[in-house]
């Protein structure tokens, strides 16, 4: 195939394109994207009340950085988020090669985790009220509990997915228990923890959304909330774009990250 | 305790290593049996095994694929425990995997996020070894298996030869009193094949070391191997003890002696009469 046309590379399944392309394709997308709006709402084929133009999204963007709210409420999903998914990451990821590990550790939270994990956090959010008040904290908690369950058994699958025969080679280097935990199974794990927390972080963000749109008073849930009692389908818009844009950091510095501390993997 | 070792006298019923008499007793497997059982079955792995390896011998067990060789080899490692009869190196017997027992495996277990260099360096660091010994070690045992040049690189940049060079150095860098190799080979190419057991049989010249070999290859068994173990299959036991009088430093050449086609023509004889 190495003579092919570049035509004809593009439709051979698997064949590699140049980089170049790869890039104006992605950006391509946007484009077409961004043009089919701006031709529905101009032209007026559909109301702006349903469906705002580019235009009317972005001087509501520029509104909000004037008066300073649009940090804050992006601040404010932002920070239960992380906090959130970092409390839940800082528990469930030792807790989780402990429970694909040890025989004990699984037989004792198995059974509960496998019901937790089936619970609907949203069912819990009025209970969280009740007990925690509207505070970050209970936003925090609605995230915690959204995707503690499900980093937790991703993660003792992770770590039970490790290769016995490293394990043994380990035990006949001289390594002792301990060393197989810290020497073994955690760095053995860390790849498959970075995609498990790709993954995780776009279900906070949802969670978020959920958390804020029932009790909250700031943050991109809420504004789209109240949006929406004032018809100002472009903040909505806006919310959601910004959302997405977030979710788009969050997941490159992921990707970095595996990058650099996982570059023996691949 | 079983029969008195060859080379050693007891005095006041303590057992003692007599002087010139004959190399000393590395590793001693006494009766060794093996069931496993899962509910109402058991299955009988191996049956009063017994063998010795004498200090820097170069013993190998050959045996069809199945038979038990490589449960042996595991419950030596201390990764298996047997269900009855004990196995002694040096002397002490064994309670566990330890340091003094390397072992390679017939699978790849190089750690994929160390490089060449902290994967020969793995073993010395868990034991706690200055790190200017563990460099001066690594780089002599690198050198030995003529990886030097790619101290740097992953193991996930490796062939599979050379990734099995590697786990021969990370075995010996630790010094350990005996090496057990897995059909370290079995998953090499013949080519690849050849050079790995001309490799082994240079680095085992220059660093004596006593070391106990399983393989199904009867060619691999008798170009490496001082002594030969014949085992069969289900329940395994020993079938033969050979000794190769073959003289070293050994080539692949040797496979056209008569003393080596006679030892073939023994173990194929041994393994056949078990199949029929």
């Amino acid at each position: 195939m190495a003579h092919a046309s570049l035509w004809q590379r593009c439709l051979t399944p698997r064949a590699t394109i140049p980089k170049t392309l790869t890039w104006s394709a992605g950006i391509g997308v946007w484009l077409v994207v961004i043009a089919l709006w701006a031709l529905v709402t101009y032209s007026g084929l559909v109301r702006s009340i349903f469906l705002p133009t580019p235009t009317a999204v972005l001087s509501a963007a520029v509104s909000m950085i004037g008066d300073g709210s649009l940090w804050k409420d992006i601040w404010s999903s932002a920070q239960v988020v992380l906090y959130g998914f970092l409390l839940s990451s800082a528990i469930a990821i030792p807790l989780g090669i402990l429970m694909g590990s040890f025989r004990l550790a699984q037989a004792f939270l198995d059974p509960l985790v496998n019901f937790m994990r089936y619970l609907p956090v949203t069912a819990f959010v009025p209970l969280f009220i009740l007990w925690i008040g509207i505070g970050i904290e209970q936003r925090v908690t609605v995230i915690f509990f959204g995707i503690f369950f499900q980093q937790l058994v991703m993660i003792a699958d992770i770590s039970r997915g490790v290769s016995q025969d490293l394990i043994n080679a380990s035990y006949t280097l001289g390594a002792k228990r301990r060393d197989v935990v810290t020497h073994v199974l955690f760095p053995a794990c860390l790849p498959g923890v970075i995609d498990m927390m790709r993954v995780t972080m776009g279900w906070a963000w949802t969670f978020v959304v959920v958390a804020e749109l029932v009790a909250a008073n700031s943050g991109l849930g809420y504004i789209s909330l109240k949006a929406m009692r004032g018809f100002q389908v472009d903040v909505i818009f806006l919310s959601i774009g910004l959302i997405g844009l977030l979710g788009l950091v969050t997941d490159q510095f992921f990707r970095l990250l595996r990058k650099r501390l996982t570059s023996w993997a691949l | 305790m079983g029969a008195l070792n060859d080379g050693e006298i007891t005095r006041g019923g303590v057992r003692i290593p007599a002087l010139n008499a004959g190399p000393r007793t590395c590793l001693d497997i006494r009766q060794i049996g093996l069931t496993f059982s899962s509910g109402q079955k058991s299955v009988t792995a191996l049956e009063d095994i017994s063998l010795q390896v004498a200090e820097n011998e170069f013993a190998v067990i050959v045996g069809p694929s199945g038979c038990g060789k490589s449960s042996l080899l595991y419950l030596t490692a201390g990764l298996l425990e047997p269900t009855s009869g004990e196995i002694r190196v040096n002397d002490k017997r064994i309670d566990g995997p330890g340091a003094d027992r390397g072992m390679v495996f017939q699978a790849y277990t190089l750690f994929p996020w160390l490089n060449v260099r902290d994967n020969v360096e793995y073993g010395l660091k868990r034991r706690r070894l200055p790190a200017a010994q563990r460099q001066e070690i690594v780089e002599y045992y690198l050198r030995e298996v003529g990886l030097e040049r790619f101290a740097d690189a992953w193991p996930r940049q490796l062939s599979g030869g050379m990734m099995q060079r590697v786990a021969i150095a990370r075995a010996l860098a630790n010094d350990p009193d005996i090496l057990l190799m897995d059909e370290p080979f079995g998953a090499l190419d013949s080519q690849t094949r050849l050079s790995m057991q001309q490799l082994l049989l240079n680095v085992w010249g220059h660093n004596s070391k006593t070391v106990l070999f399983v393989t199904h290859d009867i060619d691999e068994a008798i170009l490496l191997a001082d002594r030969i173990y014949v085992m069969s299959g289900r329940p395994g036991v020993i079938s033969r003890t050979l000794e190769v009088h073959l003289p070293r430093p050994r080539t692949s050449e040797i496979v056209m002696e008569k003393h080596f086609l006679d030892i073939k023509r023994e173990i194929l004889g041994i393994l056949h009469h078990d199949d029929t």
